[in-house]
């Protein structure tokens, strides 16, 4: 009976073995190119990779772009108001349907079908929408209202919002359904509770269900936030970072540059300004994370 | 005038019917039971009695009111639940003034009527904690408190015990008698534990089947049940049935209980009887409880003067301390009887058994009503 002993060997490492390719795959693909990707920032790279050190002055290049200055304040307000947005009006349908709706699993489907578009589809059909000759302007000049102006799409100073627009009716069908999840889960002997003790549904929600599901709203946060700092595709293919550079994104600029331009090093020092921007969200996130479990089981 | 009452009370969900004509009347001050196995409809009652359940058909009022379509708020009813439902993100402090702060009740007496409160329930040094930090014990006084920082008309408890340890359980139990005690508000108290309903209850409501079977006072409800179900529920080890029939013993009334391989055992009933007890050969169940089926002695003749002795052989024996539970067999039954420990009988022993025929229960045989 020799087989036996490895026969058991092979069953204790067998998951080790099955995890392993995903496992150095992973590896691979996020430590090593993201020491690649910062190793090529600090390098003379234009074309081609370099490998001799030149040190930060791509960095400091980068922050003197007006263009780049122009991709990370709008980050900032992309972000700020597509974060906001999605979780107002994703909360607002999720409230909405948990009222014991009829028909709720089709409304469901519905807000939730957005996310099933992928980011390409969205911007260009969302393009026609408010583009001024084909869209919203379009519809209402043909219906004898001619004074009437939609076309924030080609202002300079407004085409941010249309970007915010999309992205927030892309998600938040998708924060619905995460709200959803959420307050499904309040046990209902809670809200029977507050009614006795005498509190109308909006105090109900304010006061007894939203505290409930804060990790929800952690959760959402930190989904949509991610979504915004690396959108790429949903503003390339509505504006295409224009009307000039006024809705020019990181990623944009990042793509821009590396395989439009040939500045890979100037690339890869923007690219790792993403990086750093998503790890001011995913770290205090996962410090959190462990920091609730690790509370949560001290108090059984 | 009556704190509740229930007029005819139904509930249907989708076809099932849940209750059926459900009648009753609790006076001020009481403390009423509804008990009853599961399923029988009494958590959706005491729901409908909050108003978190609509009336499919009757009446239902509270204080002489009818709140058929008050919502729960409005009820003037308190509630504590089996989950207790504390407001888990809320401070133990947050959770008591909840309720006042939704009726806009002033700082002042919302102070005021929590230190009453937490000095009550002694949870003065709990008031900070967030219920995550609470123990089982705890979090019931803290659901207690709830219920009892308001003046209702009418307080209602649904299993608030059966989260709770065995032994936590009985010091609870003890605990809600004696706030009752004190404070003497109608109390509406819900439970599946026949031993709760006991103890606590100036009267038992016992359900089945959507059913109240019977309403009255504990010791009637023990000793006289209104059918089969409800003595086989109430009390444990639960009430013994034998079939027999109605003989003629000398003249007098009797019951025979059919023998396994002999003789039929005749026991005398005690006179009078009930007028209801029927013809000769009619067929009834005899219920009688473990306490009043024990070793035979002649001591027991002066203060039992219904004792019918009967002989049977011991099969099973299990002592619990206090006492000794036996199983005999008692025609082709098995019924239990209870010694007292130091008269235990053994296995295998044919013992000479006492039944008091006083304390004893007939029962029709097809209708399974007391008779």
């Amino acid at each position: 009976m020799i087989a036996a002993p490895a026969a058991r060997r092979l069953s204790a490492i067998l998951p080790q073995l099955v995890l392993a390719p995903s496992l150095v795959a992973t590896f691979i693909y996020v430590f090593v190119f993201c020491g690649w990707t910062i190793f090529i920032s600090l390098s003379d790279s234009s074309l081609l990779p370099d490998y001799s050190f030149a040190g930060f002055h791509h960095y400091a290049e980068l922050w003197a772009n007006r263009r780049w200055n122009i991709a990370y304040t709008n980050l900032f307000v992309f972000g700020t108001l597509y974060v906001v947005g999605a979780t107002a009006i994703g909360l607002a349908l999720a409230i909405l349907i948990d009222q014991r709706i009829r028909a709720e699993a089709l409304w469901r489907t519905i807000y939730l079908y957005p996310l099933a578009v992928s980011f390409v589809v969205t911007g260009t059909v969302w393009r026609w929408i408010l583009s001024p000759a084909t869209g919203i302007e379009s519809i209402v000049h043909h219906l004898g209202w001619m004074g009437f102006r939609f076309d924030w799409i080609v202002q300079r100073d407004f085409a941010i919002y249309t970007v915010v627009i999309t992205g927030i009716w892309q998600a938040s069908g998708f924060v619905m359904a995460l709200f959803l999840a959420g307050l499904r889960s309040v046990d209902q002997d809670l809200v029977k509770a507050a009614q006795i003790d005498g509190a109308g549904m909006a105090r109900i929600y304010r006061k007894i269900i939203l505290p409930g599901i804060g990790p929800i709203f952690i959760a959402v946060l930190v989904v949509l936030l991610q979504f915004a700092i690396k959108t790429f595709d949903l503003v390339y293919a509505l504006t295409g970072g224009g009307p000039g550079v006024s809705t020019t994104v990181p990623a944009i600029y990042v793509y821009d540059l590396m395989f439009q331009r040939g500045q890979m090093a100037e690339g890869a020092a923007a690219a790792i300004m993403i990086l750093a921007a998503l790890s001011l969200v995913l770290v205090p996130y996962t410090v959190w994370v462990n920091w609730h479990r690790r509370h949560g089981e001290a108090h059984g | 005038m009556a704190s509740l009452t229930l007029r005819d009370l139904n509930k249907t969900f989708g076809s099932v019917e849940v209750l059926r004509g459900i009648n009753l009347e609790v006076d001020a001050g009481e403390f009423v039971v509804l008990v009853g196995p599961s399923g029988c409809g009494k958590s959706t009652l005491l729901a409908m009695i909050a108003g978190l359940e609509s009336v499919t058909s009757g009446e239902i009022a509270i204080a002489g009111r009818l709140v058929n379509n008050v919502p729960p708020k409005d009820r003037d009813i308190a509630m504590v639940f089996q989950s207790y439902a504390l407001y888990p993100t809320m401070t133990v402090r947050g959770n008591i003034t909840f309720g006042m702060e939704s009726r806009g009740v002033p700082k002042k007496e919302q102070a005021a009527a929590l230190a009453r409160v937490a000095a009550l329930l002694q949870i003065e040094k709990l008031l900070n904690r967030k219920p995550g930090q609470l123990s089982g014990g705890q979090r019931q006084r803290v659901a207690m408190g709830r219920a009892l920082v308001r003046d209702p008309a009418l307080f209602l408890f649904d299993e608030p015990l059966s989260n709770l340890d065995a032994k936590l359980r009985v010091e609870m139990r003890t605990e809600i008698k004696k706030l009752h005690q004190r404070l003497a508000k109608t109390t509406v108290y819900v439970t599946h534990d026949q031993v709760e309903a006991m103890t606590l209850a100036s009267r038992i409501a016992v359900m089945h089947q959507g059913r109240v079977q019977q309403f009255a006072v504990p010791r009637m409800v023990y000793d006289r049940p209104a059918n089969m179900f409800v003595a086989g529920f109430m009390g444990s080890p639960s009430m013994n049935f034998v079939p027999a029939e109605v003989v003629a013993d000398e003249g007098r009334p009797a019951i025979a209980i059919a023998g396994a391989n002999g003789p039929a055992v005749v026991l005398p009933l005690p006179e009078p009887t009930p007028n209801s007890l029927g013809d000769r050969g009619r067929r009834v169940v005899l219920g009688v409880r473990p306490e009043h089926l024990t070793r035979y002695d002649r001591r027991l003749r002066e203060d039992k003067p219904h004792l019918a002795t009967l002989e049977a052989p011991v099969e099973v024996v299990e002592p619990t301390g206090a006492e000794t539970m036996a199983v005999v067999r008692l025609g082709e039954r098995e019924v239990i009887a209870r010694f007292e420990a130091d008269a235990a009988p053994v296995v295998g022993e044919r013992v000479t058994l006492a039944l008091d025929m006083a304390r004893a229960c007939l029962f029709d045989a097809e209708t399974e009503a007391l008779i």
